[in-house]
């Protein structure tokens, strides 16, 4: 395990190294798909140079990063190797996560389940899609600081399946310090810590109520103290509206591969605001039916968000899709049940080499428009909701065979058929 | 969503589409070059019509009286170029300070690659002229260019005494929004790079040229003229520029209607326009005017001075003055007032050109096929690939006892990991292989030109079109077993998961192509994709190989280069085909590295790599 870890790990530094010094990486780092305002590194710079010079850097309508982590860059400077660090450290815990998870499943059924030998490969498949995941590879050389939030989001998913509360809360509240939507994981969090400790999700039950505000205590207190923190280092309020208040109301409408830009670039001003509630309640409102279905299931289920996520936040990038795409590998015991994952995965294919293209058409060329661009990104979103509720279809679809038995029978005895209507 | 849920409408639907594939391919495939013929046909196209307001309704009056004066410029300049062996800088900057402009001169140095034998030049050394008449009724914000090439010998004398001609009396008129650029740029294309460059203030190609002294307002549009000759029959209008970009077509339409105006014979790829659409030869006198824009789009290089400006978003085209034996003749003072009042009318402009298509093909000057209407062609073309990709994919994931969804499926065994691993190696192999020697094909002939002219009898030109056919040559013979070295013998799943890559490869490269340059894209797809959809390791080999090879890249290019000839009533014997085939391979890698023309990269980098793979495929056991 460890030396195709480290072989893995070889190429990974070796690849991105490699473009690191070429001349691609300036190119790579302007590309609209690859950074977002957020968490472009030219951004990153600006702040720091303001905040060396004594200016408040959410002066202007540069910096949107939070507090933290410009303090952090102001010491680590060398961003290089932090990404690497980082994509080290998520790696190993990566690893040890699924080792962890892989427990869970030998319960299942016979054919269903997954033998020992595909589980233990699993994690290095993980570290795989992950490190080798050409979004990944790119949001990396462009040195967005996208990175980072994944790996912090990683973190909490490691510490969350390892049954640690209170650093699961901690590393819940760091990410959502970072940009908000993370929220969102807190049912998946609570779900499976409550699974694990054999608490019944029963309204009625004291011990779930409790465990609840426990949980809650301990998350918010981190929040309040990170939030403290930032005010106390910046000496200001400055950042709340500039970092929350950006994500939030999208007044930044350059075209990324999000559904936001366009939307909003062209409506008229004064539907701004409900559309901007519409939009924004859209990405959360996936939480409630989402863990009423998957309540069993939590692992699942932070998937699920991840990917709703990545798809409908305000600023997304290539990054944020790697990281649900790096749990791609965990469900490969539904492979068997997809059914559009040949359409979706060519779709996804052609999307991202044409984003370029007509990015190149619109801006140099001038000879194709916004809608040229926008259309290849509503596919390439309807693309990737397509491979999520794929999932969503055969995890269910696994489920009820796990209940009703693989080999379905009609009541005449012939062999039936599931149809979803 | 039916379709995509129903298990049994999609069984039926793929076993359809596999059980269907080898004649749906075929019939997809004549669809497509049907539908491309047939856009030729007079109705099916779109007759041209003005869609910029601002030069649509205005009414303007031609007035340009002094053809002959700007003719004996024109000889005056001539005489002085003799004397000086290039660009009278001097003459020029006084003739046009006498005229009434601001005059300013532009140095630049540029050492081609390698020499250039077809215009016989290596170290460019030149200057360019330009005075800009500033725009007397409005803040100088926006500019327009006339430009006229100082070739050597003796053309294109009669374009610049226009262009001085005309700046005189434009001097004098009070109407002028915008600032007008005079141009005279020397040693063609490089000088206007160069000036381009300078005017942009940017630096793509690693060009020597001084800052330039003078700038008038952002460019809206350009034209470049060329005439050689003191009465000319015919005006042809030159359209493509750089990468296969076209200027928008108001730009033609402007022209069009002014010579109608005028009554000049007007002319597209040197083509008149016949009114007999519903006769044979009408017919295919409007294919080989479309076809003859095909093939000069798709080598994407700029076909005029004009083919430059299109990369900063400026509208141009380019002027030709034809003097053939018709009897038709048209005198400089006509052709003056025609250009007068294009620019008339340019000065109208509000908003930079936008309205109409930026992406059409012309059967002729008076009609022209959109994007809406040829893009099907392509798809057509493309969806064979989709349809293979779709069939190999079928093939792969049910082995004997699979039905589609899946169920009565039998568990892969164990050791699958490493069967995946042996297949991941098998693919990744010609992969790599294919890419290096891609990128070997694009590096090695500028490189190792001078090696070659020490070793062998030959020029540095020749040395580099012979490395290029040589490591072409050498990628056939390279890589077709290579993936044997590391997984051993060559699986059956092998070679469809590969085909499969590369399949899918072709589809999504020639898509991005298509967008970009209708022309290469669709003419690579009408090569590749019989290659992609027929070849499998089962196929008779010599007769495949055969096939293979008369359908790569660069057989492609030397049937163009004599279909090009055919279609512009040259033929050649195959001795000066071949001769052309080796300019044009230079000619396409100095238009990379000089004016950053990427058809060579391309080829260089994706299109033949790509090839490679099914090359191997066939080769696979």
């Amino acid at each position: 395990m460890a030396a195709p870890l480290t072989l893995l790990l070889l190429v990974a530094v070796t690849v991105r190294a490699a473009l690191f010094r070429s001349s691609l990486s300036e190119l790579i780092s302007e590309r609209v798909e690859v950074v977002s305002p957020l968490t472009a590194w030219k951004r990153v710079i600006e702040g720091l140079a303001l905040l060396d010079l004594g200016v408040s850097p959410y002066s202007g309508d540069v910096f949107h990063e939070t507090p933290l982590t410009i303090y952090l860059f102001h010491f680590l400077v060398d961003y290089a190797e932090v990404t690497f660090m980082v994509s080290v450290k998520k790696n190993v815990f990566r690893k040890q996560k699924f080792a962890l998870e892989a427990d869970r499943y030998p319960l299942d059924c016979l054919e269903l389940i997954r033998s020992p030998k595909e589980m233990y490969y699993i994690p290095l498949k993980v570290a795989m899609f992950y490190l080798l995941n050409p979004f990944t590879i790119l949001s990396c050389v462009a040195k967005s600081t996208c990175g980072l939030n994944n790996a912090i989001i990683a973190l909490f998913i490691l510490s969350t399946i390892k049954g640690n509360v209170l650093l699961s809360a901690i590393f819940l509240s760091l990410a959502t310090y970072q940009s908000i939507y993370p929220l969102t994981l807190c049912a998946p969090a609570l779900l499976y810590l409550m699974q694990r400790q054999y608490i019944p999700v029963n309204f009625r039950r004291a011990s779930f109520w409790w465990f609840i505000v426990q949980y809650a205590f301990m998350y918010l207190g981190s929040l309040f103290v990170i939030i403290c923190l930032s005010f106390f280092l910046l000496g200001s309020w400055d950042y709340l509206p500039s970092v929350y208040g950006f994500i939030l109301s999208v007044p930044d409408l350059t075209p990324n591969i999000g559904l936001f830009w366009y939307f909003f670039a062209e409506m008229f001003e004064h539907f701004r605001l409900f559309f901007l509630c519409v939009f924004q309640i859209n990405v959360f409102f996936y939480t409630i039916p989402l863990s009423i279905k998957l309540k069993e299931h939590p692992v699942f289920l932070i998937f699920m968000q991840l990917a709703v996520i990545s798809i409908f936040k305000s600023y997304p990038t290539v990054g944020d899709i790697s990281l649900y795409m790096a749990f791609l590998p965990v469900w490969s015991h539904l492979h068997r049940f997809l059914r559009n994952i040949f359409l979706v995965s060519c779709v996804l294919l052609a999307c991202s080499a044409l984003f370029p293209v007509l990015w190149h058409l619109w801006i140099y060329a001038g000879s194709a428009n916004s809608n040229f661009y926008y259309a290849i990104t509503l596919l390439f979103n309807v693309a990737q909701i397509l491979l999520v509720s794929d999932y969503f279809y055969a995890f269910l679809r696994r489920e009820h065979h796990l209940t009703y038995g693989l080999y379905l029978k009609r009541k005449d005895g012939s062999e039936a058929t599931l149809v979803l209507k | 969503m039916g379709l995509l849920s129903d298990p049994n409408r999609r069984r039926a639907l793929i076993s359809l589409l596999t059980r269907l594939n080898t004649p749906i391919c075929i019939v997809c495939y004549m669809a497509g070059v049907a539908w491309f013929m047939g856009l030729a046909f007079e109705p099916f196209t779109l007759r041209t019509y003005m869609s910029e307001n601002a030069m649509g309704s205005t009414m303007v009056e031609e007035r340009f009286p002094a053809g002959e004066r700007a003719l004996a410029t024109g000889r005056e300049f001539s005489a002085h170029k003799k004397r000086t062996g290039g660009m009278p800088v001097e003459w020029l900057m006084k003739t046009m300070q006498a005229k009434g402009l601001e005059v300013f001169t532009q140095r630049f140095s540029r050492t081609l690659p390698f020499p250039d034998e077809n215009k016989e030049r290596y170290m460019v050394r030149g200057t360019n002229v330009y005075g800009i008449l500033r725009a007397p009724r409005a803040p100088r914000t926006e500019a327009l260019v006339l430009s006229a090439p100082c070739s050597p010998g003796d053309n294109n004398n009669q374009a610049v005494g226009l262009l001085l001609g005309l700046a005189e009396y434009f001097r004098n008129q009070i109407y002028w929004a915008k600032d007008i650029i005079f141009l005279v740029n020397e040693h063609d294309l490089i000088g206007m790079q160069a000036w381009l460059e300078g005017y942009h203030h940017t630096n793509t190609t690693g060009m020597d040229w001084s800052p330039l002294q003078g700038r008038g307002g952002s460019i809206q549009a350009a034209l470049s003229l060329e005439l050689s000759s003191d009465i000319i029959t015919s005006l042809d209008l030159v359209l493509e520029g750089l990468n296969g970009q076209l200027p928008n077509l108001d730009l033609a339409n402007l022209f069009y209607a002014f010579c109608q105006k005028i009554g000049v014979l007007c002319t597209i790829q040197g083509k008149l326009q016949r009114n007999d659409w519903d006769s044979v030869s009408g017919y295919s006198h409007a294919v080989q005017t479309m076809m003859l824009m095909v093939m000069k789009q798709a080598s994407g290089r700029p076909w005029g001075d004009h083919g430059l400006f299109l990369r900063y978003h400026i509208e141009a085209a380019t002027i030709k003055g034809v003097n053939s034996f018709r009897q038709y003749k048209t005198d400089a003072t006509t052709i003056g007032r025609l250009l007068e009042g294009m620019y008339r009318k340019l000065n109208n402009l509000l908003e930079r050109l936008h309205q109409s298509y930026f992406f059409y093909l012309m059967p002729s000057l008076s009609h022209f096929v959109s994007i809406g209407y040829y893009m099907p062609a392509f798809g057509l073309l493309a969806v064979i690939l989709l349809l293979r990709a779709l069939d190999l994919w079928v093939q792969l994931s049910t082995p004997p006892q699979r039905t589609e969804d899946g169920v009565t499926d039998i568990e892969p065994v164990r050791g699958t990991h490493f069967k995946t691993v042996a297949d991941l190696l098998s693919l990744l192999t010609p992969l790599v292989i294919s890419h290096l020697t891609g990128v070997a094909l694009y590096m090695l002939p500028i490189r190792f030109q001078e090696m070659a002219v020490e070793h062998f009898p030959v020029s540095e030109t020749e040395a580099v079109v012979l490395t290029a056919i040589a490591v072409y040559t050498a990628g056939l013979a390279l890589p077709h077993n290579t993936h044997r070295l590391l997984s051993g013998e060559g699986t059956e799943q092998g070679w469809r998961v590969l085909k499969l890559v590369a399949v899918l490869y072709l589809a999504v490269l020639l898509g991005c192509t298509a967008l970009i340059n209708f022309s290469l894209g669709f003419i690579l797809a009408l090569t590749l994709v019989p290659v992609a959809a027929f070849v499998t390791p089962h196929v008779p080999k010599v007769l495949s190989a055969f096939i293979l090879v008369i359908l790569s890249p660069a057989c492609t290019l030397l049937f163009s280069v004599f279909f090009f000839q055919e279609l512009q009533e040259m033929p050649i014997s195959f001795q000066d085909g071949w001769l052309l085939f080796l300019s044009v391979i230079s000619q396409g890698i100095l238009d990379h590295s000089l004016y950053g023309s990427l058809v060579y990269p391309l080829i260089t980098l994706l299109v033949y790599p790509c090839w490679l793979l099914f090359w191997n495929i066939l080769f696979w056991n």
